[in-house]
């Protein structure tokens, strides 16, 4: 799919009220409009908080603790390409530690963090459900498996050279 | 005629490169100038055959497994749209020994029909079991499905029909259907498998159960690690809808149901059920105590059914066969089959559906064909992060909610982690506490503050410090998250260490440096 995050670091209050707006409506729509907020903007602003918890008629403090409870939520911007290592038991049968080792030697990078040149974030996660393809990823949404230091390398490069 | 191939557009068949090996078919067969229909199925459950292609042919469907997009010329040139040889070729697909020993009722379409064609479900038995369900009355319903012996697949393991009973017989202006596809236990896969294979059962599963206990809606909860299933049920529910089977007059019944898939953000707790309700209604997916049950006051406070993706998939054919030809299957307390996952350091890791009661060396040593590293079996985890560790000398213990209770293990959602002997199950053991301490949701004292207390006292036994005294510490802090906890996280996290600790002691004692020399 090769969905790049769709960043913006301008806030745009109207386009995140209109997206709210159209959610509303919907029975617990807490997680569908933040869901929506974060695909739109790349990460939930702050100033969200305040017009998601009006428009939903509950406390800034319910919408902060939401917000703040989900790993999937950002208060910042990933970098342009996301990718998500699986670090459960069955990759960790596989070896994922090793590939964890190599991102920070050979690529200078540790899960939870983002190049310097924004270009790519590492998440950890716990399970992607390719337990029979272990270890597995996923980069921008799209399943990895089988995963050694040679196929990262290679995916790293595709995504530098998407980049250029 | 044109041929039809056959190559999966599930995500594990996506992960190996399933999307190029058919843009490789499409314009191979174009620039040949043949007429080829190729149709993306689900997946069979062979993971480690994909991508499996298969083709239509007179004596069957054939398969060509581990295909990559430069094979595919070769396989022209072998014609293999005959079924022609090929270094790939494995045979018929359905003659396999993997598939040929399997009880397939859930799966039993699961990578054989198109998943999001009507018309396919319907050819292979799809909505057969509604239709018996719309002749009977909702209480013969849930009463078909109790006598069935279906037992909660997402772990728990109660019986399902007993929860319909007490929701169709609670009285509210409104009830709802929910299912967990929040499955992120490790080694577990075929909640995920079934949605983006196979999704008109699950579709047709909840359908039956709003219609048995007077639900007119229903809510899928599906994680957010998996995009793909989650787009598959999307696509499906709208499928559905156009096609008359939800909206306000069911399958021309006159009766109301319709669902909706919604997306998880990354919180492992939401597998628990109070927890899922929480976050569908908007909130922290932070644990809710019981009673009330969700059967009494669950989502919105109103009656709920919750039910894991693949009780709700087995409903269909338990209507559309009978209850008794489903409790025909299994054994003891534990009836009708479970789709095991097999899956870690295994050789052949994939999804087998069998009949309660096979062992787990059937499961890892004949499917799986053994460690895929070639080094020594060690361990074997079942049942997700929170199951227990069985070493070799308890491979025998057959796979069913009681025996697997008796050896002070559990089922889980029947995945199996393969581990070789570079394992180190202390440091399982940490992990285990550590996961807790990561995905606890923090309401109860025993697991937000136990599992941190967990990975510090084994980093002390490990390191050798005090460690008969620390041995004592643990084993108290576990029975204190065991009877103390709210929910199943924390009152099941000691299970992994226990297991580690009665089954792998050594792992404890071994100095730490020389533990590393284990790679």
């Amino acid at each position: 799919m090769g969905q790049e995050v769709a960043a913006s670091l301008s806030f745009d209050e109207g386009r995140a009220l209109e997206i709210i707006e159209k959610l509303a409506q919907l029975e617990g729509a807490m997680l569908p409009i933040l869901h929506a907020l974060q695909e739109a903007f790349g990460y939930i602003d702050q100033r969200m908080v305040p017009l998601v918890a009006q428009a939903l008629n509950v406390s800034r403090a319910e919408t902060h603790g939401a917000i703040t409870f989900y790993h999937d939520f950002r208060d910042a911007p990933a970098g342009r390409h996301v990718l998500r290592i699986c670090r459960a038991e069955s990759c960790q049968s596989m070896g994922c530690e090793r590939l964890v080792d190599h991102l920070r030697i050979a690529h200078h990078i540790e899960p939870g963090q983002t190049s310097a040149d924004g270009a790519l974030t590492i998440e950890s996660v716990y399970c992607l459900g390719q337990c029979a393809l272990s270890p597995a990823a996923l980069i921008d949404d799209e399943p990895v498996g089988r995963l050694d230091e040679a196929r990262l390398d290679a995916l790293l490069g595709q995504l530098n050279g998407a980049r250029a | 005629m044109s041929a039809r191939i056959f190559i999966p557009s599930d995500s594990s068949a996506l992960a190996v490169g399933a999307e190029a090996v058919a843009r490789a078919v499409a314009k191979e067969a174009h620039a040949r100038g043949l007429d080829v229909l190729i149709v993306r199925n689900g997946a069979r459950g062979m993971v480690w055959l994909e991508p499996l292609v298969e083709v239509e042919t007179p004596q069957g469907r054939i398969g060509y497994g581990q295909v990559s997009a430069r094979d595919v010329p070769a396989l022209f040139d072998a014609g293999f749209l005959q079924g022609g040889e090929h270094t790939t070729r494995v045979g018929k697909v359905e003659d396999l020994d993997w598939m040929r020993r399997q009880q397939r009722l859930t799966f039993a379409r699961c990578g054989v029909t198109d998943p999001l064609s009507l018309d396919d479900y319907r050819a292979h038995g799809g909505f057969a079991g509604l239709k018996r369900a719309l002749a009977m009355t909702p209480a013969e319903v849930v009463e078909e499905v109790v006598a069935s012996g279906l037992r909660g697949r997402g772990g728990a393991g109660f019986p399902t029909g007993v929860k319909w009973r007490t929701v169709a017989g609670a009285q509210a202006d409104r009830k709802y259907i929910v299912c967990n596809a929040d499955e992120g236990d490790s080694g577990t896969f075929a909640d995920r498998m079934l949605m983006e294979g196979d999704p008109f059962t699950l579709i047709e599963g909840m359908i039956i159960s709003g219609l048995a206990v007077g639900a007119s809606k229903g809510y899928v909860y599906i994680r957010s690690e998996y995009p793909h299933a989650f787009r598959a049920m999307q696509r499906a529910i709208e499928i559905a809808r156009a096609g008359g089977f939800l909206g306000p007059d069911v399958a021309g019944s006159g009766r109301p149901f319709d669902m909706e898939a919604r997306l998880g953000a990354g919180a492992y707790i939401c597998g628990e059920e109070t927890s899922l309700l929480e976050s569908l209604e908007g909130r922290r997916g932070q644990v809710r105590a019981k009673p009330p049950l969700p059967a009494v006051q669950g989502l919105f406070g109103k009656p709920t059914v919750i039910n894991n993706v693949l009780s709700l998939a087995s409903v269909p054919w338990i209507l559309a066969h009978g209850a008794s030809a489903y409790a025909a299957f299994g054994m003891g307390r534990s009836r009708g089959t479970q789709p095991f996952q097999i899956a870690g350091n295994v050789k052949r890791g994939g999804l087998v559906e069998l009949a309660f009661g096979v062992t787990i060396r059937d499961l890892v040593e004949h499917f799986g064909g053994g460690t895929a590293s070639g080094r020594k079996l060690r361990a074997v985890q079942v049942g997700g992060p929170l199951g227990a560790y069985f070493p070799d000398a308890l491979l025998d213990t057959p796979l069913d909610y009681e025996s697997m209770l008796s050896a002070k293990g559990m089922l889980g959602h029947g995945g199996l982690v393969v581990f070789d002997d570079s394992v180190d199950l202390a440091r399982q053991a940490r992990f285990a506490m550590q996961f807790c301490a990561i995905e606890s949701c923090g309401k109860c004292t025993p697991c937000r503050i136990g599992s941190t207390r967990g990975v510090e006292v084994i980093d002390k036994i490990v390191a050798g410090v005090a460690r008969e005294k620390n041995t004592e510490l643990l084993l108290d802090l576990c029975d204190a998250m065991t009877d103390g906890s709210l929910c199943a996280l924390g009152g099941l996290t000691p299970m992994p260490v226990l297991s580690a600790l009665t089954h792998f002691p050594g792992d404890f004692e071994r100095p730490a440096p020389t533990r590393q020399t284990a790679e």
